[in-house]
């Protein structure tokens, strides 16, 4: 078995220049670092000429000569792009001031807030992911079954439902009629040092199961019909006929050679997929009054709360940066053509 | 000897056409057509179909509140789907409820539309700076979701105009809207503006100085009019799906005009004491519309793509 | 010897909304063990649909429906997929036209011809290995142990069309389907690859069915070539006797249209008219309406193919009964 993973590795052995990757990662690092500042400048924007930025900063009960002190320290009365660089400079280390609804530093607010979210967000990633990728491939190859077509038929559903109505139906289901789950609050929760954590308890977990199915059910759809939709045109290529036509097996046809051809579109789609399941929490978290960051980012949109919606908006493209570029780099590394693009191999005529 | 035959008129040669064909031949599209013409003329007729005025104050009665659809024990047969905790009819609610999500969802999406057209033919006709610089923003646009921007743009407007009346309101939440979804637009006319561009008589044309508004106008539009049609169909669900979301969560349409979203809100609270009418059907009803739009959707884009007849 | 293929009345029709059309019609032909038979007409008679039928990859909609494939005496047309699946590679193989749509680009070259090899043999990795470089040199490409490794879109055109060429042979089948394997080439590619299928068969007595519009490639390699036109075989015979003699008009005019080398440059014969789309093909021999030697009986009646010499013709000019 490990002479066969060998040779195997030998003949898929990825000969390239490390130069080529190099370059790719430092071009997406720059790109990535330019949507950062961009977002810092909207940031900005939203926190200097939306509402007060001194009160932004003290909250509401500063009394007028800490307001001209804090004017001064600020710097206020300096030229918009150093103040800009001192917004960023802040931002950086995770200060954005103080909530005004609150009056507490939204970074502890944030920070208390953020494994609430990132616990549902994942395992809804997992959910969806674990079901809609073989869902979409069977959907795929028993095309014109009557499973298919049911299948097709409900993710047509799923795709309609606004989340907010699949959790509000969960509750009157599982909550209120059969009494199963409950349906608010995230249950009992373990300190792990800064994070807090509802996955050790069995009661952590019967709260999490209401919103992450909620939470996935419109990504596990969008999955579905996705990989889908790749697998059939993928079946549809020269390649595919050639391989039917070497007589492979059809387990060598659909697993390893279209469902590998599918990855690449498949991957980059869900990558970007995952990252608005950040966003989409904000509806879950609503609907079950899950302590996360999303619930604590609608409150402040109807309290008007610029010093939040600022804090989250940089927090959020921070989140889907990494994620887009950790999609590329996945890109990069399952698609050949891709790593001798940057360099290109001498071909031999 | 006879005359040169007479091309049939466009009406003809709609109907012998594909698409007609495609149509009259899926079941699920006939269906959805018409549920969505049907919810259309209740929107559009509301004051007259409606048995009650939810909205107006003055005709309420608080001792007919909380009754349960007409159905039911206890419910009554003016009260058809039950009232609410004010003595509200909820079948009125629902059809004016409608009405709102209806109209915000298309005017989102007539904005989106004429925006993301807009940007794509300026950006695949003219090319070189100004498409990179549109595509970069499009990039950028798309990797965030609709919700997230729709919710940030609403955001700023309040805190922007924090007593706004209701139409500065209504102003902003189309707004918001509509700049979660014209990318889409854009990316599909920069594509068929690029193809044309090519072509030998557009440049032609430009040799001989037709003005590029008027080449995009005749020859780059009538093609792109395909795809476009399909992403406005796709898009008015998710439009209308994204204003409930956002009336949902409070931010949405003044409460003063109820859409189905609002009242999906104030049913919520009912969940609990057993009232499950006030919010389910207005859930329906958005659910209903929602699938009707999205299958016609459906169906355009298939029958309109060649390579899958 | 008895045939290796033989294709007897074989019908294709397509499904659409308006109604099945028939696309092959009353196809029949045989393939001697080692033979290489040319397909050669417009685009669209055709030729392409022929080979998918006897490998049994009709595209969606298409379906056989009518007729018999049988291959070394066994009729494989109404067999189960699987059967069918074995089939293919093993004993009947195909190469199709656009050599980098050919090849999965995700896969090394050595990768999937392993795996070919190993579906169908039973050999060790290490044995597939070194068969696949042996198989690479033999299609001669240089330095076959390295391209091993290789993607394909790190080789050439024509690199890759001996790819593919290996790739099909990998399970060394006795018939091999050749659709258009030159057409998206380099001309100066064309003949290398042409000679490399003629030696590989050669050497390996392999039958093959060669599709292809171009006649200057069937007069160089064919042992006998078929015309076909708008779906129907009109003439079949040896390559010298067609090409020399050809008994069907509609052949005489593809002669005629082809330039010559040496001799006079008068000037070209040209067939007025054109092939006639599926559903529209008129009534009795599908050619009356554009041959210039027709009657009455051509209109009425679909002449079968008749023997002329070693050829058949499917023309009632050759009509054995026919007096005058």
């Amino acid at each position: 078995m490990a002479a066969r993973q060998n040779l195997r590795f030998l003949l898929i052995s990825v000969r390239h220049p490390t130069s080529s990757m190099l370059v790719f990662i430092v071009r997406r690092l720059a790109q990535a670092v330019l949507v950062m500042l961009t977002v810092a400048l909207v940031s900005f924007v939203l926190f200097q000429f939306v509402g007060d930025p001194v009160t932004n900063l003290l909250g509401q009960d500063a009394t007028p000569g800490q307001r001209e002190q804090l004017r001064r320290d600020l710097g206020l009365d300096q030229s918009a792009p150093t103040q800009f660089v001192r917004f960023v400079g802040n931002a950086v280390q995770g200060d954005f001031g103080l909530s005004l609804r609150q009056g507490r530093q939204v970074s502890s607010l944030i920070a208390e807030r953020l494994p609430a979210t990132l616990e549902l967000s994942l395992v809804a990633a997992v959910l969806a992911l674990a079901l809609g990728v073989p869902l979409g491939v069977y959907a795929a190859l028993r095309r014109d079954g009557f499973w298919a077509h049911c299948l097709m038929a409900v993710s047509l559903l799923g795709v309609s439902l606004p989340t907010f109505l699949i959790g509000i139906g969960m509750i009157m289901v599982f909550s209120v009629t059969l009494n199963w789950l409950p349906s608010f609050g995230r249950g009992e929760v373990v300190r792990l040092g800064a994070w807090s954590t509802g996955l050790l308890t069995a009661d952590g977990w019967r709260h999490l199961v209401l919103p992450a199915t909620t939470l996935a059910i419109f990504q596990l759809t969008l999955i579905m019909r996705l990989v889908r939709a790749e697998m059939i045109e993928v079946l549809r290529t020269d390649y595919i006929r050639f391989a039917r036509a070497r007589g492979l097996t059809n387990r060598s046809v659909y697993f390893g050679h279209a469902l590998k051809n599918t990855k690449v579109p498949v991957i980059t789609v869900t990558g970007l997929q995952l990252g608005s399941l950040i966003a989409f929490s904000i509806i879950t978290e609503t609907v079950f009054q899950w302590p996360g960051m999303g619930l604590l980012f609608i409150q402040a949109v109807q309290f008007a709360d610029i010093p939040v919606m600022a804090a989250y908006l940089c927090l959020v493209a921070l989140i889907f940066v990494l994620i887009n570029l950790a999609v590329d780099l996945l890109y990069f590394a399952i698609d050949p053509r891709l790593r001798a693009a940057g360099f290109g191999e001498a071909t031999v005529p | 000897m006879s005359d040169a035959v007479t091309s049939p008129g466009p009406l003809r040669r709609f109907l012998d056409g594909d698409l007609w064909y495609s149509f009259t031949h899926t079941p699920t599209a006939i269906v959805a057509a018409s549920i969505a013409l049907a919810c259309i003329v209740v929107a559009a007729f509301t004051n007259t179909l409606a048995p009650h005025h939810p909205f107006d104050l003055a005709t309420l009665e608080l001792a007919d509140s909380r009754l349960p659809p007409a159905w039911l024990p206890e419910g009554r047969s003016t009260y058809l789907l039950g009232t609410d905790d004010q003595g509200r009819d909820i079948l009125s609610a629902l059809m004016y409820g409608s009405r709102i999500s209806l109209l915000v969802g298309l005017a989102s999406v007539v904005l989106s539309t004429i925006f993301g057209v807009t940007l794509g033919l300026l950006s695949g006709y003219l090319g070189g700076k100004t498409d990179a610089v549109i595509m970069r923003i499009c990039d950028v646009m798309l990797s965030f979701p609709a919700i997230l921007l729709a919710l940030m743009i609403d955001g700023v407007g309040r805190a922007l105009f924090p007593q706004a009346h209701d139409a500065l309101a209504y102003a902003v939440l189309i707004v918001a809207i509509s700049a979660a979804g014209w990318v889409p637009y854009a990316r599909a006319v920069r594509g068929g503006a690029m193809v044309e561009r090519q072509k030998e008589y557009v440049q032609a044309a430009r040799v001989i100085g037709v003005s590029p508004l008027r080449i995009m106008r005749r020859h780059v539009l009538p093609n792109v009019l395909g795809p476009v049609m399909v992403l406005a169909t796709l898009q008015l669900a998710t439009a209308i799906l994204i204003e409930a979301t956002l009336s949902f969560l409070g931010v949405g349409v003044p409460p003063t005009s109820p859409s189905l979203g609002t009242l999906i809100r104030i049913g919520n609270d009912f969940l609990f004491s057993g009232e499950w009418w006030i919010t389910v059907f207005p859930g329906a009803m958005l659910v209903v519309i929602a699938l009707s739009v999205n299958l016609l959707g459906d169906w355009l884009r298939d029958a309109l793509n060649p390579r899958l007849r | 010897m008895s045939p290796l293929l033989e294709v007897d009345r074989l019908c294709v029709d397509l499904g659409s909304r308006h109604g099945s059309l028939r696309l092959l019609d009353d196809v029949s032909f045989a393939i001697a063990p080692g033979e290489m038979l040319g397909f050669v007409g417009e685009s669209g008679a055709g030729k392409s649909l022929t080979g998918s039928a006897v490998i049994g990859l009709l595209e969606p909609h298409c379906h056989m429906t009518g007729g018999r494939i049988v291959y070394d005496g066994r009729r494989i047309d109404d067999l189960p997929d699987d059967e069918v699946r074995r089939l293919r590679g093993r004993q009947i193989g195909a190469i199709f036209q656009d050599p980098l749509t050919s090849l999965n680009p995700l896969y090394t070259i050595g990768h999937q011809l392993v795996e070919t090899m190993r579906t169908h043999l039973a050999l060790t990795e290490a044995e597939a290995i070194s068969r696949a470089v042996d198989l690479l040199e033999e299609t001669g490409i240089q330095g076959a142990a390295q391209r091993l490794r290789q993607y394909p879109h790190q080789l050439s055109g024509g690199m890759r069309q001996r790819v593919v060429i290996a790739l099909a042979l990998a399970a060394e089948p006795r018939l091999v389907i050749a659709d258009e394997p030159t057409t998206a080439l380099d001309v100066s590619v064309q003949a290398q690859v042409m000679a490399l299928l003629r030696r590989l068969c050669r050497d390996r007595g392999m039958a093959v069915m060669l599709v292809t519009h171009d006649m200057g490639v069937i007069a160089e390699s064919c042992d006998r070539v078929a015309v076909m036109y708008a779906g129907r075989i009109v003439e079949i015979g040896p390559v010298r006797d067609v090409i020399q003699a050809p008994a069907h008009p509609y052949t005489a005019g593809l002669m005629g249209s082809i330039p010559p080398m040496t001799g006079e440059r008068g000037r070209l014969v040209q067939i007025d008219g054109s092939m006639p789309r599926p559903g529209l093909i008129p009534s009795g021999c599908a050619f009356h309406p554009r041959c210039s030697q027709g009657w009455d009986r051509c209109r009425i009646e679909r002449p079968d193919l008749m023997a002329v010499g070693a050829s058949r013709s499917a023309c009632w000019l050759h009509d054995p009964r026919r007096t005058g």
